[in-house]
């Protein structure tokens, strides 16, 4: 049915629904931006040597409540001279597209067991049948954040930074779009679900994802470096971040924005990672699949969340009452309770636990990604930007090009007709 | 009113809004955001039409390679708000008048002769992207080789134009 | 269900206005960008009868266009470049000599 009408005709429950979802995924999501950023510096830090912020709140974790709070708090200046409506709208836009791409990834297979008024309450926003070119539409448009940013701003850096940073995004955005195609030639859809439900192997299990394929494909290696690749040069991170580095161009295309709006700009791009992550885990690496094979005998790794949960739980509560303050004494012991309860709760009850291994692995995956992203900040230098548009031209897009031909004739080769 | 009907109206009066934008801003960035706001209703048009991948084709090619090339070049050529001249008399008296006739003469053909355009018989259908692919590599092989062939003369004509003078 | 007349009399009128934009306007820039308007107005036609009859020619068409019109794009806007480089203006008015 033509998806449009069939969602405008569905009695009234399903939009409720939908803004209940949108709603909560909205407030994780930013609360997980927040405590990336903290994460970011921490790791970082370690890296480094050194520790990273440790004095707002136990272990630096109110530090993002504080920067919020900084951000809130400063002085929103507008420059003289500006295109004042140009100039409002390019945060706003790149808030808006980051968020809006969350809304077609796929957090789990299996719907809640309860209805909301007769509707079935999935673990997703939406899932349409081009989810993958839904994504790719609103990072094509996301380009345009970045260049009206650095032109509205009317003055030299920030318009350099904008041109530089929405060419490198629109150059990186080809090798990504065609480092999926072999993905999308193996499972047949755009859907993002049906691309994780064909890498779903009872047998083969972590062998069967798109990295490796054993169960018949060609490994996609290759694929998921170049996407992996272009995807951090398409959210402007290091070691691709020339355009908004601090010793080059002042600060780029976000020179002259200040608080909110240049907070809405950071938190476009934390989310835009979130978004980036999640597609390396979906497409590439099974999504929600366990890596361990379906057998009986494999069936203790269902206790892995547990496993992790339970220790972690009662090291914070631990951890926590050796605090003298209140966020410390009172909040941590709360949450690290949560945690182990949790825990527990996933030992008691085997149908609570099956349901939940398909988002426990999603999202371990997920954190992965992420964690790899603030990895390669911490140790990998900037590109200078010729040679940032050298890799993208002339070594990205060959060679997605080339894996898209491996990949074709591999499925032409295999196909039964 | 049936609710197909309530989101083509909006969709129709957000790309006509965008239409007359264009025409009236006097910067040509706000132009092409304009344009942009076009696009995209359209590309909600086509949804409406059960054309999801021409949508998403739309958003991508259209909205975010071609209209993001008008922005690069706006800003290169530092464009500023269009000069104010005059018009030549013919243009501003007979020419506006003579557009609007063209599109009224074009409305009413089509409401005129509204018995010979069929209403669809499955409003409903989403084309299958499958079905759009199979017809393009075989009743439309040649035409879409052709389009490769263009958009390698685009991208040698595109070069050329961007060398410098070798003086 | 929205008949089909709709969307070809919404096409009708985007055409008209993309039309009367080129006519209008003076900015070599903005008369490129009505002319993508018309092109997207025939393309809203194309879907609407590929809805209308069921097959989905119309909307192959529509991706030809898409390719042709960013073809174009990419081309005439190089020329606008080089044009205004040399002509330091970019008021179609000041572009009627064949001589600089």
């Amino acid at each position: 049915m033509n998806a449009v009408i069939s969602f405008l005709t569905e009695p009234y429950g399903f939009w409720v629904l939908t803004v209940i979802k949108i709603v909560l995924l909205l407030v994780i999501v930013l609360t997980v931006n927040a405590y990336l950023t903290w994460f970011e510096r921490k790791v970082v830090a370690l890296m480094q040597s050194r520790v990273g912020p440790h004095r707002v709140g136990p272990h630096g974790l109110l530090q993002p409540a504080a920067d919020g709070l900084k951000f809130l708090f400063k002085e929103d200046a507008m420059p003289d001279g500006v295109d004042k409506f140009v100039y409002l709208l390019a945060p706003f836009l790149a808030l808006t597209l980051a968020l809006a791409s969350l809304a077609v990834i796929p957090f789990g297979p299996q719907p809640l067991p309860f209805k909301f008024f007769g509707h079935q309450i999935d673990l997703w926003i939406t899932n349409p049948d081009i989810g993958l070119l839904v994504l790719f539409s609103i990072t094509a448009l996301g380009v345009y954040g970045v260049a009206l940013a650095g032109w509205a701003s009317n003055s030299k850096y920030p318009l350099l930074g904008g041109l530089r940073s929405s060419a490198q995004m629109v150059s990186y955005e080809l090798s990504m779009t065609m480092s999926v195609v072999g993905v999308l030639l193996m499972a047949n859809s755009f859907s993002l679900t049906d691309i994780i439900s064909k890498q779903d192997s009872a047998k083969w299990g972590a062998l069967s994802w798109n990295i490796f394929t054993f169960h018949g494909g060609f490994p996609q290696i290759v694929g998921f470096l170049c996407f992996f690749i272009s995807a951090i040069a398409e959210t402007n991170r290091v070691p691709f971040d020339l355009p908004e580095a601090e010793q080059e161009l002042v600060a780029g295309f976000h020179t002259e924005y200040s608080s909110f709006k240049f907070a809405m700009f950071f938190i476009a791009e934390y989310t835009s990672m979130i978004t980036v992550s999640s597609l390396c885990a979906i497409l590439f690496f099974g999504g929600w699949n366990s890596p361990f094979p379906s057998a009986p005998i494999w069936n203790f790794t269902h206790y892995l969340p547990s496993v992790i949960l339970l220790p972690f739980g009662l090291w914070v509560i631990f951890d926590g009452l050796k605090y003298e303050t209140l966020f410390g004494k009172v909040v941590l012991p709360g949450v690290g309770t949560a945690i182990a309860a949790l825990g527990a709760v996933l030992i008691a009850f085997p149908a609570v636990n099956n349901y939940i291994q398909g988002p426990f692995w999603l999202l371990s995956k997920i954190f992965f990604f992420l964690f790899f992203y603030v990895w390669a900040r911490g140790t990998l230098p900037r590109f200078r930007y010729d040679q940032l548009m050298n890799i993208g031209w002339k070594l990205l897009v060959p060679v997605s090009i080339a894996n898209v031909i491996f990949t074709a004739g591999f499925v032409l080769y295999r196909s039964p007709s | 009113m049936s609710p197909a009907l309530l989101v083509f109206f909006v969709l129709a009066a957000l790309a006509i809004i965008g239409a007359l934008s264009l025409i009236l801003q006097k910067h040509p960035i706000h132009s092409a955001l304009s344009l942009i706001v076009v696009m995209v209703s359209l590309a909600g048009l086509y949804l409406l039409l059960g054309a999801e991948f021409v949508a998403a084709v739309q958003i991508i090619v259209y909205g975010g390679a071609i209209m993001v090339l008008f922005v690069f070049v706006i800003m290169l050529l530092n464009a500023g708000e269009e000069e104010h001249t005059d018009f030549s008399k013919l243009a501003k008296f007979g020419g506006l008048p003579l557009a609007l006739a063209l599109t009224g003469l074009l409305a009413a053909a089509m409401v005129h002769h509204a018995g010979s355009v069929p209403n669809p018989t499955n409003p409903d259908a989403l084309a299958r992207t499958s079905s759009i692919s199979i017809m393009l590599f075989s009743t439309f092989v040649y035409p879409f080789e052709l389009t490769s062939f263009l958009i390698l003369v685009a991208i040698m004509g595109a070069l050329v134009l961007a060398q410098r003078e070798k003086s | 269900m929205v008949p089909t007349q709709y969307y070809l009399i919404l096409s009708a009128i985007l055409f008209g206005l993309g039309a009367v934009a080129f006519v209008v306007k003076r900015n070599v820039i903005t008369i490129f960008m009505s002319i993508e308007l018309m092109l997207n107005a025939v393309n809203l036609a194309f879907v609407a009868f590929s809805q209308a009859r069921g097959k989905l020619d119309g909307q192959v068409f529509v991706l030809f266009v898409i390719v042709v019109a960013a073809a174009e794009a990419a081309v005439g806007l190089g020329i606008i470049i080089l044009t205004a480089r040399n002509r330091r203006s970019l008021n179609v008015e000041r572009v009627d000599l064949l001589k600089l």
